[in-house]
């Protein structure tokens, strides 16, 4: 009985240590890193960030975005990973909603700008900016215009020459929408659902993914269709480019450059993770230039760091949008289910 | 006492009755309560108000109407269109037979944003025929007949080939034309297995994701889409998690229907080898309904696989091979093809083994335990096929972080594919051992085989028929799976299905042309592995 007590006690004096004492956070350790699906880096940048610190990055594919928010969301009493890259300002209130990360605010954010910046428990690494892309041949050969603000499109000329995306479906339709909203707004003589009404009436074709409507109704560059505007992104004329076949000089398609939407991807370390230091030093890794000139030419978006050098492509196939429309995260978590719903009466029905 | 049934009884019985209860339980039905109550419980407290958003959502009520109407009026166009194909196919042996039976099976487990790409080119305004059916619920319905063909013509047709034709001669002889035969002697002894495979095209249509989502458009969603929707744009798990259980209810209620009907016309058959049975055709008739039915076969499933491969053969100097060179170059650098491909043959073949032992077992109980506990689990057991992939995804997530943390396991891929796949090997099985003669069961037990005996010497040969169809759907439905897999938190190995949905995500020419090439290597695959099998089948296991 005795020896009982004794075995108890020690029992619990090694339990109160383990409890104490916060987990060893120095030396190398492993860093789980957890991305969407269409994370990717060239192969020795995750390697670089192990060379300098000695941790090893062990990398997790989870869906797209939307999908790992909600992964992350359900796992949150035992997260899977340390640190989350990929997600965007569009699901990013819901994850800030469930307190899913640790504040952190990286040294390196004075290379980044402020607009980039939504909260301090996410850091900025790269953005993208959902355009309407043109079939510059297309439209030539039409004799019409590219259009130069979202109205234009409800200009009779442009009927039956736009594809877009369901914004419930599809994370680059939701963008458009939520430009849409911004540019348009909800009260007033025209609001976003009177414009998408005359999109409707100007023959709009609504696709469910990106994939369908740029390869199957697009008719610039690698799309197959008939039309020739897209919702797509800034960054998609360099990758006509760069993965043309055969080679070209020129992009056969066009940026226009009002009435964008720009998606913000974070990174976030994960709330209750056993290696804090490291999952910092990863974060800050991801501002570096190693990882910022990386980013263009793997994930086809732009680097949130301002030193970072673009790819020759990147500068001359397309253009920044100097003030892309703006809704706030909150903004976007508390309406979006609404929103949707709403477009689907205006443009279904 | 009937010794034929007492294996059962026996040790080798009782698991045989458990192995399916512990692979089912532990890999379906106890994910499945953990991400739902999870789900519905976020703010600390059951929500059940995600369920009245159903009822009074717009957009959620149509999906449910459109569910329904869709998935009755698909089975009813499959069966009409693949029960000839499963006729000529199993009754006659002609040159290409077994080519064209694993041909058949391709379109089943092609990717749907492939197919889904390769119709919008046939069924558009510049198409061979002519007409713009895109977005509308022709296309929806035109796609389904195509991908569920197979299931028609290999679970009905596998029947098929083991009906004595002498029955039907016999009715002949007696005086019956050739419509009276068939509609008082094969049909009813066929109508278990056309139930089991309407059962099966019905739950696939019913949970319809990738054609409706790009053929319907914005138009058309189902309850599988709505889900998917929720938890990936809305991000509202609990609206997600209730229109799942909205969509399972439906599924159950199918399939108890569809149990007591296969109890009501359950019939024991005499069965004969496939090879004996299958003859050439020799009458002019015979000619023409055989050469008729394989030609509209070709034309039908040929026409949109033929565009897929020309497609991926297109390049800019005209036809070549460029794309698939670049397969295994690796030539663009966010995906490797080739690791992608060693990958999905590896996670293929480690879900077709708990899919055929798990199925194997169910079976086997389904088949031998009459009464409401073998339909009850009969029911039960088809569930995962009508369960979204969005639920199996995230409830292993949930639920497999205890007693060893397997949430990222490499090992989850093959584990969720084999949940898939188990279904479609009770399908193929059940019906077959149920047709089995008690008969034979208890002369050999007259004759003192043992329980265990009985079954390895008289059953044991026929289930393994079935069972190499099970395990060659099985394998292709994991070559194929893409919805599950998306789901779960990987440790960054793409299959073949994941790296065409990768490629597909960026323009550029050379991108949407190895997605292609991935594409055509997946269904050669598929053809090989249904082939193997069925060469296997025959050869080994043809008499008995």
């Amino acid at each position: 009985m005795r020896r009982l007590g004794i075995l108890l006690a020690a029992l619990m004096l090694v339990a109160a240590g383990c409890a104490d004492g916060t987990p060893e956070d120095e030396g190398p350790q492993t860093v789980r890193l957890v991305t969407h699906d269409s994370f990717y880096v060239s192969e020795g940048t995750l390697e670089q960030f192990e060379a300098e610190t000695g941790h090893t990055v062990e990398h997790l594919e989870a869906g797209d975005a939307g999908t790992m928010v909600n992964q992350a969301v359900l796992t949150k009493d035992n997260p899977v990973a340390d640190v989350m890259f990929g997600i965007d300002n569009t699901f990013l209130g819901r994850a800030l909603d469930e307190d899913l990360f640790e504040e952190y605010v990286s040294p390196r954010l004075v290379d980044v700008p402020d607009s980039l910046k939504l909260d301090n428990r996410v850091t900025p690494i790269d953005f993208g900016d959902v355009c309407l892309n043109y079939d510059i041949a297309g439209l030539a050969d039409r004799g019409v215009e590219p259009p130069s603000t979202l109205r234009d499109l409800t200009n009779p000329q442009y009927s039956g020459l736009l594809v877009v995306e369901h914004p419930g479906t599809s994370s680059p339709g939701l963008a458009f929408l939520l430009a849409t909203i911004a540019t348009f707004g909800e009260e007033g003589d025209y609001t976003w659902e009177s414009f998408w009404s005359d999109l409707v009436v100007n023959d709009v074709l609504v696709t469910a993914g990106w994939e369908d409507a740029y390869y199957g109704s697009f008719s610039g560059g690698s799309g197959e269709g008939d039309r020739p505007i897209v919702v797509s992104y800034a960054s998609s004329p360099p990758a006509e480019v760069i993965y043309a076949d055969p080679p070209v000089t020129e992009a056969p398609t066009g940026v226009v450059t009002a009435g964008c939407f720009r998606q913000i991807e974070f990174a976030g370390i994960l709330a209750g993770t056993p290696v804090p230091n490291a999952a910092r030093q990863l974060v800050d890794f991801m501002l570096g230039l190693t990882f910022q000139e990386d980013i263009p030419l793997n994930m086809f978006v732009f680097p949130a760091n301002e030193n970072a050098a673009l790819p020759d492509e990147f500068v001359r196939y397309t253009e920044i949008p100097d003030e892309p429309a703006v809704v706030a995260p909150e903004e976007i978590d508390a309406n979006r289910s609404r929103w949707i719903e709403e477009w689907i009466e205006v443009v279904a029905s | 006492m009937d010794r034929g049934r007492s294996l059962l009884r026996s040790g080798a019985g009782r698991w045989l009755v458990a192995a399916p209860l512990v692979f089912f339980g532990l890999f379906f039905a106890y994910p499945l309560v953990r991400v739902v109550l999870r789900s519905l419980t976020l703010d600390g407290h059951l929500d059940l108000s995600a369920f009245v958003e159903i009822v009074t959502k717009g957009s959620l009520r149509r999906a449910a109407w459109f569910t329904v109407w869709q998935a009755t009026v698909s089975t009813v166009a499959t069966l009409l269109f693949a029960l000839p194909g499963a006729y000529v196919l199993s009754r006659y042996s002609f040159f290409g037979r077994r080519l064209l039976r694993a041909a058949v099976t391709v379109p089943f487990v092609l990717p749907t944003v492939v197919v889904g790409a390769a119709y919008l080119a046939l069924l558009g305004p510049g198409g061979p025929l002519g007409v713009d059916l895109r977005q509308t619920a022709w296309a929806i319905l035109i796609a389904h007949v195509f991908f569920n063909y197979a299931v028609v013509v290999r679970i009905v047709g596998s029947f098929w080939e083991l009906i004595d034709p002498r029955l039907e001669e016999a009715a002949r002889a007696l005086g019956a034309n050739r419509a009276q035969a068939f509609l008082s002697v094969t049909l009813p002894l066929l109508l278990p297995s056309i139930a089991a495979a309407a059962s099966i095209v019905f739950l696939f249509t019913f949970t319809s994701f990738g054609v409706v989502l790009i053929l319907g458009g914005f138009s058309y969603a189902t309850i599988e889409v709505a889900v998917w929707r929720e938890a990936t744009i809305n991000l509202d798990l609990a609206a997600s998690a209730a229109l799942a259980l909205v969509q399972m209810a439906g599924v159950a209620t199918a399939l108890w229907a569809y149990t007591r009907l296969q109890q009501r016309h359950a019939r024991r058959l005499p069965l004969r080898s496939s090879r004996t049975v299958a003859r050439r055709p020799a009458t002019p008739g015979q000619y023409l309904v055989v050469g008729a039915t394989i030609a509209s076969m070709v034309l039908y499933l040929g026409a949109p696989i033929g565009t897929l491969v020309w497609r991926s053969l297109r390049t800019a100097a005209g036809p070549g091979l460029d794309h698939y060179a670049s397969l295994v170059r690796g030539a663009t650098s966010f995906v490797d093809p080739a690791e992608a491909i060693v990958n999905s043959l590896w996670f293929a073949a480690a879900a077709v083994v708990p899919a055929v032992a798990a199925g194997l077992a169910s079976a086997v109980v389904i088949a031998r335990r009459p009464g409401p506990l073998g339909a009850r689990l009969d029911t039960f057991l088809m569930l995962p096929l009508g369960t979204s992939a969005v639920t199996i995804g995230f409830g292993f997530l949930v639920a497999f972080d205890w007693p060893l943390d397997l949430r990222t396991s490499v090992w989850l891929i093959p584990l969720a594919h084999s949940v898939v796949a188990a279904p479609f090997v009770i399908r193929t099985v059940t019906p077959v051992l149920r047709s089995v003669q008690p008969r034979l069961r208890e002369a050999a037990a007259v004759l003192g085989a043992s329980p265990r005996r009985v079954f390895r010497e008289v059953e044991l040969p026929i289930i393994s028929r079935a069972a190499l169809v099970g395990a060659g759907f099985a394998a292709a439905v994991s070559l194929g799976e893409f919805g599950a897999t998306a789901f779960l938190i990987r440790p960054g190995r793409p299959t073949i299905p994941t790296a065409i949905f990768r490629l597909l995500g960026q323009p550029g020419a050379a991108n949407l042309g190895q997605a292609l090439a991935l594409s055509t290597v997946l269904m050669l695959l598929t053809t090989v592995i249904i082939m193997a099998i069925d060469r296997y089948r025959v050869a080994g296991l043809g008499e008995f």
